[in-house]
């Protein structure tokens, strides 16, 4: 592992004078600048129950559905078009040591990402004076949700470069997987045949577990629960095992 | 020539290696060795399993069956010691676009483990060798050919490792450019051993101690450049512009040398006629046949002893084992006796 500093600082350097870092940091500021003022607009024609904390991060899913892919797509899939992963694995650094550097280095960019949008919270109370609009604990928990969560999504995304030569097609799948994780999951739990048909039940029970709105829900009300946790950690872990096997594979089967 | 140092184990060893893709092999039973310090050119059609061979001698692709040490070291089981002790330039020399050629020569210098201290150092001086000052801080996008080469060579040699692999280093450069590069490879001998694989046969020829010749992933012909010359062609041939009585030749030229024969005829201008001479005799025999063909009155104007070129020798090699009659399987030495790694009986057709 000693070469994981020389390569996560790389790849962090890389992504930072990539252009395409700053179009889709851009964008997701603007989405979610957007988002933002909408709820503000909401709040002031009528009093909510809800704090603007709290509700902002209903939409998380739009910004990492095209941020994800946008910071992951090019990290495996153009170092094999290029030819440069060949150069690569032939220095004394483990395949182990490249995914890792480079999904440490798209994770740390997502993170502070989502970090820079906390300008929006501290811009909300400086104008407003008023420390009640901001809910401290739900926007913690909220973002703690993001970091947690972001690692699951961003080791998605560093799966599907690994599986492809086309930046374009790492993208669209990793996209894919996010959708299906976030939305598809939540879909599947209101299908009725899961609760009726009792052959089905064991599926039911990993459904409801991975449940994502569900746990964005927990972490804002301020249970932060270890099960859910677990599913982040176990399933970010994961990923970047079949990443470093999908890499070796394809060598392997070229 | 080549420092083969004979008590240190060879540089490169590879003893029975097959790859096969999906049922085709790509490489079928080669096998050589290079001593410490040598310089080898790869030769082959394309498709012969050179790259394939060389990524092999690397570690990036696991080899189907058959040995290969590095420096004594087993490449399949210990890949990592392996990567620690090579100089690896792929085929088109793949380059990130998006950094300078001194943020990426560093970056590589860290990565194959050189130390911060001497690193600094150590690329002015490669910077220096390969010619790359003036575009130290350029974009390797912005780069032309040219220079591209000169960086995959640099970053290539940039931990001094003990084996350097390269793969057609000089594809695409124009003369000046291959010069320097051919300058540079040889400045490499004795140091450190080269593996090199290429299509421009004269700059093998002149850089290489010896060659290596593939053709459908097996090993044809090895050998120094006069060796195979010998082994190939296994005469000498004279070139001779005479004017004279020519039917009389053959016997004249069995009286200087028996196995001298004529094997070609050309008329040229003014009445002469530009022979083939060939014999098996391997000393100059030019002063013989002046003096003979002068007593017999023939008008003699041009006499040169012809070489074989590397791409005769080539031609005739890659050809010939088109007509490939296997050896029976018997016991082989790993070893290093190169005439035994053959596996052809060449069909002279001669």
């Amino acid at each position: 592992m000693r070469h994981f500093g020389t390569i996560l600082g790389h790849e962090i350097r890389m992504l930072l004078v990539n252009p395409a870092t700053y179009i889709a940091a851009v964008l997701f500021l603007a989405v979610m600048g957007f988002i933002f003022t909408g709820i503000l607009e909401t709040y002031s024609h009528t009093p909510q129950e809800l704090s603007p904390g709290y509700v902002f991060f209903e939409l998380f899913w739009l910004p990492v559905f095209f941020l994800v892919p946008l910071l992951t797509m090019k990290c495996l899939a153009e170092e094999r078009r290029l030819g440069t992963l060949e150069t690569l694995l032939t220095t004394p650094v483990s395949t182990a040591e490249v995914v890792l550097g480079k999904f440490f280095a798209a994770y740390f960019l997502y993170c502070a990402l989502w970090v820079s949008t906390g300008a929006y919270f501290w811009l909300l109370k400086s104008f407003s004076g008023d420390s009640r609009f901001l809910d401290p604990a739900a926007v913690a928990g909220g973002y703690v949700f993001v970091a947690v969560s972001g690692l699951l999504f961003v080791s998605l995304g560093v799966f599907a470069s690994s599986l492809s030569r086309n930046q374009a097609v790492a993208a669209i799948f990793a996209f894919a997987m996010l959708f299906g994780l976030v939305i598809g999951t939540r879909y599947l739990g209101t299908v009725e045949a899961l609760s009726t048909i009792t052959a089905l039940h064991p599926l039911k029970s990993v459904v409801d577990y991975a449940q994502i709105f569900q746990h964005l829900d927990d972490f804002r009300r301020g249970v932060v629960d270890t099960r859910e946790l677990l599913f982040y950690f176990s399933g970010t872990v994961l990923a970047l095992i079949l990443s470093i096997l999908g890499v070796e594979t394809r060598i392997l089967h070229s | 020539m080549s420092v083969a140092d004979s008590t240190a184990t060879p540089a490169i060893e590879v003893s029975h290696l097959v790859k096969t893709y999906a049922g085709v092999a790509a490489v079928n039973d080669i096998s050589f060795t290079v001593g410490r310090g040598e310089i080898i050119g790869f030769l082959g059609p394309n498709g012969a399993g050179k790259s394939t061979t060389m990524r092999i001698l690397t570690g990036y692709l696991p080899a189907t069956s058959g040995q290969v040490r590095l420096c004594g070291v087993p490449v399949a089981s210990r890949a990592d010691e392996v990567r620690r002790l090579i100089g690896y330039m792929p085929e088109n020399n793949p380059l990130p676009e998006d950094m300078r050629v001194n943020e990426y020569l560093y970056y590589r210098g860290r990565l194959k483990e050189v130390p911060r201290r001497k690193l600094g150092p150590r690329l002015d001086e490669i910077l220096e060798l390969c010619d790359l000052k003036r575009v130290r801080h350029r974009l390797i996008g912005k780069l032309s050919k040219g220079y591209r080469q000169r960086v995959g060579i640099a970053e290539a040699i940039l931990a001094e490792p003990p084996v350097i692999i390269m793969d057609e280093p000089t594809i695409g450069l124009d003369p000046h450019q291959i010069l320097i590069v051919r300058d540079l490879i040889a400045s490499l001998r004795g140091r450190m051993t080269v593996i090199i694989s290429s299509h421009i046969l004269p700059e093998i020829e002149v850089t290489c101690d010896r060659v290596l010749i593939i053709n459908g992933g097996r090993a044809v012909a090895q050998g120094t450049p006069a060796e195979l010359r010998r082994e190939i062609f296994g005469h000498s041939s004279y070139r001779i512009e005479l004017a004279g009585n020519t039917a009389a030749l053959p016997a004249l030229l069995a009286g200087v040398e028996p196995t001298l024969k004529i094997t070609g005829a050309t008329p040229v201008a003014d009445g002469f006629e530009a022979l083939t001479l060939t014999t098996a005799r391997e000393d100059e025999l030019g002063e013989p046949l002046l003096r003979m063909l002068t007593a017999q009155n023939f008008r003699v104007r041009a006499l040169s002893r012809e070489h074989p070129t590397l791409e005769d020798v080539f031609l005739a090699a890659t050809k010939r084992s088109w007509d490939v009659k296997d050896e029976p399987a018997g016991p082989k030495s790993g070893g290093s006796d190169e005439k035994e790694k053959r596996e052809i009986r060449p069909d002279r057709k001669n």
